[in-house]
């Protein structure tokens, strides 16, 4: 978002609305001001603004080692900024209190890029794992909403004794994926969601993500590497280079950016394959 | 919850008509006492057929919200059922998705008897394994010694330093607490009958021929045992093993076979340290105990304890070191790619280890019967 302005402000301030969570859309879902990330002596990120809105799909894209997963790290609080801030539905959250940052969890799911399941829980107790967490569903109701979760990522009943060690790759994101969805969560993050599965999987992968996008109205924020992911699902691109957020914009308005990078990653031969196919 | 009005439902006068109410979501549902009200409330509600369903007043819903409807509704709809805009699509998803059940895991008959089997088909495919293990390593030292110069000279060197040198520390102040324990235990018995000088005897054989290698054992199975399983495992989790053996790396030359040597090497060098301080703590404590001086003490020590016990220390060490890296090692490869697998098996195997070892003590103890006195 080079077009805007910076804001002026002191640091971050987040004076209004502490303390509550704002879920209404009146405010951005992700806000990022002013982001410093170092790492010892490397600087990540440096000066990165960044606004999410509700119900979008947006897509961070940029080389590798720019950073990517980092951010979505920050967003998600498992890093701390050095500098500057991140707001999820108005909370700043590296200032939240643990009880608001609990709530603030429960509001978001997250798909890891190899699926973090827990190797030692079989699949229904993986999935089941988050509302178990809550200590007061009664178990016939955990029964069929994680039932109903795996029938919406295309799992059947029989899988649900499996082990994650006995699934395959594409299997272990659909089971990832309905973990993440299972507190019917507000904003999901996804890191690299087709990474390592077949054309053919990547693609009803996609048309999974964009189904329940549609029917849960979530906000999706996304890291990924594959064009025609890219392209298929995203409202907004965000490229991150030069430590920044180059552009943000819809996928035509990115495109025709004069930057070496976005001229090679989407302008290359891939990119103009998967740029057709869009067309 | 800031954000949410709780979730309730109001009967019309007469019972005819239900009205839900408030935010039916899973972060508003989850209070216990939300949960038991609607749930009791839903349950009374439900099982009169005849019941008008106005939902057209929630806020908002989720699938769990739906789900608690459908359950109370008895997986179908209502015959008069008022949903605001929106609202159909979760009811339609279940409705689509239809009453799906839990595959029920296959019922064991005779339990404890197949489970006893398995146990032994465990241990037997446990002990198959062990054997080949040593084979293999045997194989590896016989190709070691043929062709010393292509040997993992650098991997040796690395064990010796983390299960040898690093142990000094621990090994030295157990072995000096121990010593003093000793000597204050043995003192106090002996002057019972006036024996204060055979103390020597006592200390010198008991440390140098037993407590000083099963000491050592104990901490080396304790420290290495462990880093060694966890170790193995890890590189199966993260498929190194496999990628080694694709580049024609053998497990055995490059990985068993250096820890074997490695603690076959320190183990006894662990050995005469751990000796070493068990015997001046035990000089200490009979300096301050029986005012016995340290000179008469390490004069006394050659006679009373003739060396062929300092030698079968040094060899129980060598051997215990070797029992403690195999069945590391045997335990590391084992592990499956999970995490329960990799604390289950670094646990079994610091147990079995020092199980070995104590059992091979006891092996010791019969053949060298009569050696040394």
């Amino acid at each position: 978002m080079n077009d805007q302005p910076i804001q002026e402000e002191e640091s971050c301030g987040c004076p209004e609305g502490e303390g509550q969570l704002t879920l209404d859309g009146s405010v951005p879902v992700v806000e990022i001001t002013n982001l410093q990330t170092k790492f010892g002596r490397t600087v990540v990120h440096n000066d990165l603004n960044m606004r999410i809105w509700q119900g979008e799909i947006l897509s961070i894209v940029g080389g590798s080692g720019t950073g990517k997963t980092v951010l979505l790290r920050q967003m998600l609080g498992l890093e701390r900024p050095t500098k500057g801030c991140v707001r999820v539905f108005g909370e700043d959250i590296s200032l939240a209190s643990s009880t608001h940052l609990q709530e603030l969890r429960n509001h978001w799911g997250m798909l890891f890029q190899q699926g973090a399941l827990y190797s030692a829980l079989n699949v229904f107790e993986n999935i089941a794992q988050p509302l178990w967490e809550l200590k007061v569903m009664p178990e016939n109701l955990i029964r069929d909403s994680v039932l109903l979760k795996m029938n919406m990522v295309g799992l059947g009943p029989e899988h649900a004794n499996k082990m994650p060690s006995d699934l395959s790759g594409g299997m272990i994101k659909r089971v990832a994926l309905a973990r993440a969805l299972v507190l019917e969560p507000k904003l999901l993050f996804l890191d690299e969601p087709t990474a390592g599965l077949d054309p053919d999987l990547s693609e009803s992968f996609v048309q999974l993500i964009k189904s329940l996008h549609r029917e849960l109205g979530l906000t999706v924020v996304m890291v990924t590497h594959d064009l025609d992911t890219l392209f298929a699902l995203s409202t907004r691109i965000a490229v991150l280079a030069e430590k920044h957020v180059l552009v943000c914009g819809p996928t035509k308005e990115v495109i025709k950016t004069d930057h070496p990078f976005i001229k090679q990653f989407f302008l290359g031969d891939r990119g103009k394959r998967a740029l057709a196919g869009l067309e | 919850m800031p954000i949410a009005r709780e979730p309730t439902l109001t009967f019309s006068p007469g019972g005819r008509t239900v009205t839900a109410d408030g935010t039916w979501q899973v972060h508003a549902l989850a209070h216990k006492r939300i949960m038991k009200a609607i749930s009791s409330c839903l349950e009374r509600a439900g099982r009169d057929k005849g019941v008008e369903w106005d939902l057209s007043g929630i806020e908002s819903l989720d699938h769990i919200g739906a789900q608690m409807f459908w359950e109370a509704w008895g997986y179908e709809r209502p015959a008069s059922l008022k949903l605001a805009d929106g609202q159909d699509e979760f009811f339609h998803r279940l409705e689509t998705t239809g009453r799906i059940a839990m595959p029920r895991p296959r019922k064991e008959h005779f339990g404890w008897v197949t489970s006893l089997g398995f146990g032994i088909l465990h241990f037997l495919e446990h002990l198959r394994g062990f054997v080949s293990l040593i084979g293999s390593v045997t194989q590896d030292t016989l190709r070691f010694i043929r062709q010393p110069h292509r040997g993992p000279w650098r991997e040796i060197s690395a064990n010796i330093f983390h299960a040898g040198f690093q142990a000094l520390g621990i090994t030295a102040l157990v072995g000096f607490l121990i010593g003093v324990v000793l000597s204050y235990l043995s003192a106090q018995q002996l002057r019972n009958f006036g024996g204060d000088i055979y103390l020597v005897n006592l200390l010198g054989m008991s440390v140098i021929r037993e407590l000083g290698p099963l000491l050592a054992a104990i901490l080396v199975a304790g420290r290495s045992g462990s880093s060694i399983t966890a170790q193995l495992g890890v590189m199966r989790v993260t498929e190194e093993l496999d990628a080694m053996l694709v580049m024609g790396i053998s497990h055995g030359f490059r990985l068993i076979l250096p820890k074997v040597l490695a603690l076959a090497i320190s183990m006894p060098l662990l050995v005469i340290w751990t000796d070493a301080s068990a015997l001046i703590g035990g000089m200490v404590a009979a300096k301050i105990e029986l005012n016995l001086s340290a000179r008469y003490f390490i004069e006394k020590l050659p006679s009373a304890v003739p060396v062929a016990n300092y030698i079968i220390g040094l060899l129980k060490g060598c051997v215990f070191g070797m029992l403690i890296a195999l069945v590391s090692c045997h335990f590391g490869l084992r592990i499956k790619p999970n995490t329960e697998s990799l604390g289950r098996g670094t646990t079994t195997s610091v147990v079995t280890a020092i199980t070995v070892v104590i059992l091979a003590d006891a092996v010791f103890a019969i053949v060298f019967n009569g050696v040394g006195y």
